[in-house]
């Protein structure tokens, strides 16, 4: 169920220091969420998609990740057309759909999509262990990068461990329904994983100290600095300037 | 419970991302290297809790459990649920970078809150903790949902009824998560009481 599809390839993206693609995503991101004219927001889009082909991944696992962003765009659609005050553009008794809202729902739509789709070309596409490594040479402090390993670390162990209690669950004939029963048995089985992760803590700390952790993370993946790197970084840089400077020429 | 990519305001994402940085910077103080596995591990098992799917009726909803993340960790929820958070964007996409801060500060901060109000009544007696495990899980996702509803509110006043809807679908989040975590804080103090925080008297 946890696994890193889109992180192990062999096209140009893949190769980038996750330093640069990290301040990379940073920038594009930001830039795409302060946008406000919806044909600004297209060309952060075809960015973005550039970026994804550039990246070589096959667009229908791409379209299978956002899923559930498209739920959330439904309800967007269902609800604000009908709530946003301005302009009538269609009305049928009480009902009464908004220019402004249907409008707002575009951009949202664009947008979001647009900054999952960074996301996904730059981010998804490095392993945690690389990701770490980029954000302690970003200067993140020390304990959050061993947070985030650690904890990455341990999810498939905990996840194995919330499966064996769900399976012995099931073995002793118990099938989850509405009622308190169901509820007080997924509590207990929620604590029993909080449970074993603080136990397993302490053996993995101890374990840690006794080959000699002195509180420091090394990383064993080398970035050779490569010019690519730089002119990929100035070329969003350049990108998303023109496109805010552009923007506020235009308004 | 996440803000979508792409829906706030500049202003309302920067003072998301500010405040989330402030409080992970705060969380990360508290953490020393002898509790930080401690720290990481919790975060890994509130990544999976989230994954437990409680069914109401036909639907079913999966748990959230920041109210026990932040009994058990304090301000230290803060990084964990960070983490947590940041691990989710890279494995399910649910959501990306911008909106980050935001989600951080919706998830985290009734979190830290619920530490500081019902931990001091944990372990009176177990009716006592029964109630206070319950409304500790019914008052984080409140606060959760009504910091969503603000953050959405404080983009566009037009906001308003969304926000309304999307407090009131959790209501029965927030009940299933009271009666999960206050049937968990009880679990927690006869199996293992050490994993509470309960300051000596």
């Amino acid at each position: 169920m946890i696994e890193e599809k889109f992180a192990s390839g062999q096209s140009f993206i893949h190769q980038l220091d996750p330093k640069i693609r990290i301040i990379a995503s940073i920038i594009l991101s930001f830039a795409a969420a302060l946008c406000d004219h919806l044909t600004i927001a297209g060309f952060y889009f075809i960015i973005s998609s550039i970026l994804i082909t550039m990246a070589k991944l096959k667009w229908r696992a791409v379209v299978n990740r956002l899923k559930p962003l498209f739920w959330f765009l439904l309800m967007i659609w269902v609800i604000l057309p009908l709530t946003f005050d301005g302009e009538t553009i269609y009305q049928y008794s009480w009902l009464r759909i908004t220019g402004p809202g249907v409008m707002l729902c575009c951009k949202i739509t664009i947008k979001s999509i647009t900054i999952l789709l960074i996301f996904t070309a730059l981010i998804a596409t490095m392993t945690v262990a690389s990701l770490g490594n980029g954000l302690h040479r970003l200067y993140v402090p020390d304990k959050m990068v061993f947070l985030l390993l650690m904890s990455y670390r341990y999810i498939a162990v905990i996840e194995e461990e919330y499966k064996r209690l769900l399976r012995a669950a099931k073995f002793r004939g118990f099938t989850p329904r509405t009622n308190l029963h169901s509820y007080k048995t997924f509590a207990y089985l929620a604590g029993m994983l909080f449970v074993r992760a603080s136990l397993r803590a302490q053996r993995v700390y101890q374990a840690m100290l006794c080959r000699g952790f002195n509180q420091k993370f090394h990383t064993l993946d080398v970035y050779p600095s490569n010019r690519l790197n730089s002119i990929f970084l100035m070329g969003i840089l350049a990108a998303s300037l023109s496109l805010v400077i552009f923007e506020i020429m235009w308004a | 419970m996440h803000i979508s990519e792409g829906v706030l305001s500049g202003p309302v994402l920067a003072s998301g991302a500010v405040i989330a940085m402030a409080g992970t910077a705060i969380g990360l103080k508290k953490i020393d290297y002898d509790r930080i596995v401690h720290v990481a591990i919790l975060a890994s098992a509130f990544f999976v809790a989230s994954l437990i799917h409680v069914n109401i009726g036909p639907a079913s909803v999966h748990l959230i459990l920041n109210g026990i993340v932040g009994l058990l960790l304090g301000f230290a929820a803060i990084p964990a649920i960070l983490t947590a958070l940041l691990l989710q964007s890279i494995f399910f996409q649910y959501g990306g970078l911008t909106a980050l801060g935001v989600n951080v500060i919706v998830m985290a901060v009734p979190a830290v809150l619920v530490h500081y109000i019902f931990l001091p009544l944990l372990g009176k007696s177990s009716t006592l903790t029964f109630a206070a495990g319950f409304l500790a899980g019914l008052f984080s996702i409140l606060f959760s949902s009504l910091l969503l509803g603000l953050a959405l509110w404080f983009t566009d006043e037009n906001f308003f009824e969304t926000s309304l809807v999307i407090i009131s679908a959790h209501i029965p989040v927030m009940i299933i998560e009271g009666i999960v975590t206050g049937f968990c804080v009880t679990f927690l103090l006869k199996v293992y009481p050490e994993i509470i925080p309960v300051r000596k008297k």
